[in-house]
């Protein structure tokens, strides 16, 4: 039997030969074969359930690198300190050409790491000696603040392991009893709950225990890193151990990998813009001129429909 | 005031009268629709299906609860297998139907809405990653806080927020993808499946 080509045009309902076709049955077999996959791959394989880290852990296995961090904090020299929008206004954040998307958006989620992570944990329940440094800190200006945080926060890092550092002519104020009693604090779990209640006594926001973690110097990248989680690893794709993580970001992971992103201190306005340019261009694909004629180029089609084109000619 | 005036019967008119009950549930197809690649956007359906079969699971049980029981790791690895499975059949689907020219025929609104539901899938899913509770989302959730910052997204979704994602995650977001979903499988019904290239003088 011949067609002829009105018959089969694809804007108007097929009128050409048809095939006895059971949708219901489809999509039975489909979900019992699908499911079936699923709970079979979850038996063999399982899932991965790497313990969250916590202030305790940190403290307790990287002792040195959280009380450098924390005297960061109070210097005003971590990643939070300096970040910008959305936490506060000690950066700029990050450009594409003149637009600053991020100080547009504006300070909806305010944080103050020095007092947000180190002076209000510590004036929940301070013993005398903390009282009397947390009243030190707050009645100096903040220029004192930071000469005795940013000296205290040299020295610790010139040392490396120290856990506190003496100080015979008081050039750090009240800075080391702060760490110190900040430190005493994590070790004892007590910090956890302390950063995360400060808003709200039952909490779901994670907010600033993670943004401190994240500055941690050592700790929680190195963490990352072992598990091929880090950004130059192709982190955002992966999952911890050897289980299959968010392979479908791949394109976005990278970019990451390539200049002129890769050393671009825009990175991320840079691959999230250029992402969303690229997500435009899959959507309105059928309107691109180029493109949208590849299918009929490369005729992959000519395998997908073998039998259709096989039975006319 | 006829039925087609009154507000009801022009949503009639606009939903279920265009459309013939063998259109929603055909039990015929064009001889042309047999490839094994149409097993690819069902095969999507199903794995959707045993996502929310598996979410549904855990959202009852709470959070925490994989953490603790063997059954909720293992439900847990379900909703994870059933998520791998999802992408790699959608992206397959999405492949086909670019190499089928598929918006042929005035089919664009499905290929965009196929689109759409591949957008608003990673979307859940990466919520879904940084809910874990576990060392894998906070270290996610930290990464990708400044991706979303830079673009101004940040002040608004907070990823560092669990509580805020868990809500996207079990709520907003599998509403909007399955709205998107049956948007799409309707279109699908509608315009019927595409013919083969090179028809009609292409």
């Amino acid at each position: 039997m011949k067609y002829n080509r009105s018959s089969i045009d694809p804007s108007k309902k097929w009128s050409g030969p048809l095939r006895e076709y059971d949708l219901v049955k489809e999509i039975v077999i489909a979900v019992v074969v699908v499911g079936f996959l699923a709970l079979s791959l979850a038996a063999l394989f399982s899932s991965p359930d790497e313990k969250a880290l916590t202030m305790q852990s940190w403290a307790t296995e990287a002792p040195a690198d959280f009380v450098q961090t924390a005297a960061g904090e109070l210097a005003g020299t971590t990643t939070s300190a300096s970040y910008g929008p959305p936490y506060n206004t000690n950066g700029s954040g990050q450009n594409i050409g003149p637009v600053n998307l991020g100080k547009i958006a504006g300070v909806r989620i305010p944080i103050d790491p020095a007092k947000s992570f180190v002076i209000e944990p510590l004036s929940i329940e301070p013993d005398s000696v903390t009282k009397s440094a947390i009243a030190t800190w707050g009645a100096a200006s903040a220029k004192q603040e930071i000469e005795w945080a940013s000296a205290y926060a040299d020295a610790l890092s010139k040392d490396g392991k120290a856990l506190s550092i003496a100080d015979p002519t008081g050039k750090f104020g009240p800075v080391p009893t702060l760490v110190t009693s900040l430190f005493s604090m994590a070790k004892s779990g007590a910090l956890d709950g302390a950063l995360t209640t400060s808003d709200t006594n039952l909490p779901t926001n994670f907010t600033k225990p993670l943004l401190f973690l994240a500055d941690s110097g050592t700790y929680f990248p190195d963490k990352a890193a072992a598990q091929h989680l880090s950004g130059d690893q192709w982190g955002v794709m992966n999952e911890t151990g050897s289980w299959p993580g968010q392979s479908w970001l791949w394109l976005y992971s990278l970019w990451y990998q390539i200049e002129p992103f890769k050393s671009s201190g825009n990175a991320d306005i840079l691959v999230m813009s250029l992402m969303g340019v690229l997500s435009l261009g899959l959507i309105f694909l059928p309107l691109l001129p180029i493109i949208s004629r590849i299918p009929y180029w490369i005729p992959v089609h000519r395998l997908i429909w073998r039998k259709w084109y096989q039975r006319k000619s | 005031m006829s039925a087609k005036a009154s507000w009801t019967g022009r949503v009639r008119a606009a939903t279920l009268e265009k459309f013939e009950p063998e259109d929603l549930l055909p039990d015929h197809q064009p001889a042309y629709v047999a490839s094994w690649i149409y097993i690819f956007g069902v095969a999507t359906l199903a794995a959707f299906i045993m996502l929310i079969a598996s979410g549904l699971y855990l959202t009852l049980e709470g959070p925490e609860w994989w953490h603790t029981s063997k059954i909720g790791h293992y439900v847990n690895s379900v909703h994870l297998w059933s998520v791998e499975l999802f992408f790699v059949f959608m992206v397959v689907h999405l492949w086909g139907k670019f190499w089928m020219a598929a918006w042929r025929g005035r089919r664009l609104a499905t290929w965009i809405t196929g689109c759409l539901a591949f957008f608003a899938s990673i979307i859940t899913g990466f919520t879904g990653y940084i809910i874990q509770t576990n060392f894998d989302s906070q270290w996610i959730a930290t990464q990708a806080k400044d991706g979303f910052n830079a673009v101004g997204i940040g002040a608004f979704f907070n990823t560092l927020n669990t509580g805020q994602a868990i809500l996207l995650h079990v709520s907003l977001l599998p509403l909007a993808l399955g709205a998107i979903v049956i948007w799409h499988v309707i279109l699908v019904r509608k315009r019927g499946v595409v013919p083969p290239i090179d028809e009609a003088g292409e």
